[in-house]
């Protein structure tokens, strides 16, 4: 062997990403929902599959829309509790970063519980919070449980990662601990808290709904979750796909927007939001 | 960190010197000795160079003086100017990084010092872009960090330093990780601003060329603990340019001061 030889590469690392390929991967995914539907609707049809089993997606779209006035005020409903519950998440998990941050003493006194209410499953706890505690506000504990400890973690990271000689400057002149907080560690931190709320949002939509399911029939409520309960029970099948649907949608959309969100913030100077070609 | 514990502000006007260390030690929580006993005086508008190598300790000298670092006992002296009312600061300093902050554009890193010492805003601006307008950046104002070159940040990181007109501006290393051709231009440069300026400038380096091009003398460091093994002070004509960088008298002092270091470099085995 002698020479330089060029390491081999693959093709996707090898060829920049032209529109080309940029269109063929937003179309995979579409033309793999058509088939699955397509597909669903066929073993459907073929088999003469009842609703009350299996609706036909079809069906399932012809409900949403049927049932759009009760199944938008249920979306309403879960969306305000997701919302609810990731504000006070996001508040929470942010307050009490900076306050761990500030005192060792609190931070070693109450970080073990912040895990153990993180590791008990939601799912264990919503029942009991139920009997303590009016529906709507147990409903958005359950949301701001299962939220708060990622935006807490992350934030907690992102407080310390702080670079060590801009640390050193900030002392060097003299900083106070409000200013340097202001202007060093919180800027630092924001990638990692934008993470964190990231992940919250969804975990947020996932308490309330969990939160929801252990109300059941018992509550008033008339979230999305609720409704696919209750369309259990009277095997309104079609229905309960609907609100699958509904709750699915609202998660990507909530997911996107805290991408968005995280991207415009960052977009000027983190490496997560810089362009590949950089 | 805690506040240096012997930190003498000396009055500038009884003695000449910016800088004194006396008996000055630093032993890490580890065990570790890693500076002195050194005794060090930098007069005002020196150009003073800390030569030596890896882990010899010039860092940590310079972070004492900075007063980012407490001694383990002797005392620190660095002057303070009278006029103590301009929104400035005695100290400016140069890291080895760049160290800016790459959420925001070059003119509030610049501004940084400023607005740590509550100064006011009209003010401020001039003197923001005064400092860059003095390292050459001013057409860079806005721009951010990650879009600037390794030297024009390291321009930048001066500018920072220089914003709030400090007697002494000590520097880490600054340039060691740019290459051989940004690290002369800003040679050349640092050098016109000290003439120009006239701070005193004590200049951290492990590069024998880089100390005797820049200073009027220069320390060299043996390692473990950090002490200071020889002083060679560097008479040449001013304003030194390229072609002192090429004269003989130049490779002479490189040679001298070579020859001072190498016994830094004996005890070590492949390092």
């Amino acid at each position: 062997m002698s020479g330089l030889q060029t390491p081999p590469t693959s093709d996707a690392q090898a060829m920049p990403e032209s529109g080309g390929l940029r269109l063929v991967r937003i179309l995979l995914p579409v033309v793999v929902l058509a088939a699955g539907i397509a597909l669903w609707e066929f073993v459907v049809r073929v088999n003469n599959i009842p609703p009350y089993v299996l609706p036909g997606p079809g069906a399932v779209f012809k409900t949403l829309i049927s049932d759009w006035p009760v199944l938008s005020q249920s979306l309403l409903t879960t969306l305000l509790t997701t919302l609810e519950g990731f504000v006070a998440a996001a508040i929470g998990g942010i307050a009490l970063a900076l306050l761990f941050n500030q005192s060792k003493w609190l931070e070693y006194s109450l970080f073990p519980y912040a895990v153990i209410l993180q590791v008990t499953p939601v799912i264990a706890i919503a029942p009991l919070l139920l009997i303590y505690l009016p529906q709507q506000t147990a409903v958005i504990v359950c949301a701001w449980i299962v939220g708060f400890f990622p935006v807490l973690s992350n934030t907690t990271l992102g407080l310390n990662s702080v670079d060590r000689n801009l640390a050193g400057l900030f002392q060097l002149y003299g900083a106070s601990r409000l200013q340097t907080l202001a202007y060093l560690k919180l800027p630092s931190a924001l990638p990692f808290i934008l993470g964190g709320l990231r992940i919250a949002g969804g975990l947020s939509l996932i308490g309330a709904v969990v939160a929801e399911i252990a109300a059941g029939s018992a509550g008033a409520g008339s979230g999305l979750a609720y409704r696919i309960a209750e369309s259990g029970y009277r095997l309104n099948i079609p229905r309960m796909f609907a609100a699958l649907l509904l709750l699915s949608a609202a998660g990507i959309v909530i997911y996107g927007l805290l991408a968005l969100t995280s991207h415009l913030v960052l977009r000027r100077w983190h490496e997560s939001a810089l362009g590949k070609e950089n | 960190m805690a506040e240096p514990a012997a930190l003498i502000e000396t009055n500038s006007a009884i003695s000449g010197l910016a800088v004194s260390l006396r008996g000055v030690t630093k032993v890490y929580d580890s065990g570790v000795a890693a500076l002195g006993p050194l005794d060090l005086d930098v007069a005002k508008g020196e150009f003073v160079s800390l030569l030596g190598p890896s882990g010899c300790g010039k860092s940590t000298a310079l972070r004492l003086i900075a007063g980012l670092s407490a001694p383990t006992s002797g005392t620190v002296g660095v002057s303070r100017r009278d006029g103590a009312a301009r929104a400035g600061h005695a100290v400016g300093f140069v890291f080895q990084e760049p160290t800016l902050m790459p959420w925001t554009s070059v003119r509030d890193n610049v501004r940084l010092p400023l607005k740590l010492a509550h100064a006011g805003s009209e003010e401020t601006h001039a003197r923001v872009d005064a400092a860059l307008t003095q390292v050459g950046l001013a057409e860079f104002a806005d721009a951010y960090p990650r879009e600037l070159s390794g030297g024009m940040k390291m321009r930048v990181s001066l500018a920072r330093a220089l914003v709030t007109d400090p007697d002494i501006l000590l520097m880490d290393e600054p340039f060691a990780a740019l290459d051989e051709i940004t690290r002369f231009r800003l040679n050349n440069d640092l050098l016109a601003l000290w003439r120009n300026l006239r701070k005193t400038v004590i200049f951290v380096t492990h590069s024998v060329f880089e100390s005797v091009y820049l200073s009027q003398r220069v320390l060299v460091m043996t390692s473990r603990p950090g002490r200071l093994a020889a002083e060679i002070r560097i008479d040449a004509a001013e304003p030194r340019g390229e072609e002192f960088r090429t004269s003989a008298d130049y490779a002479a002092y490189c040679r001298m001061v070579s020859n001072a270091l190498a016994p830094s470099y004996s005890g070590q085995s492949g390092s």
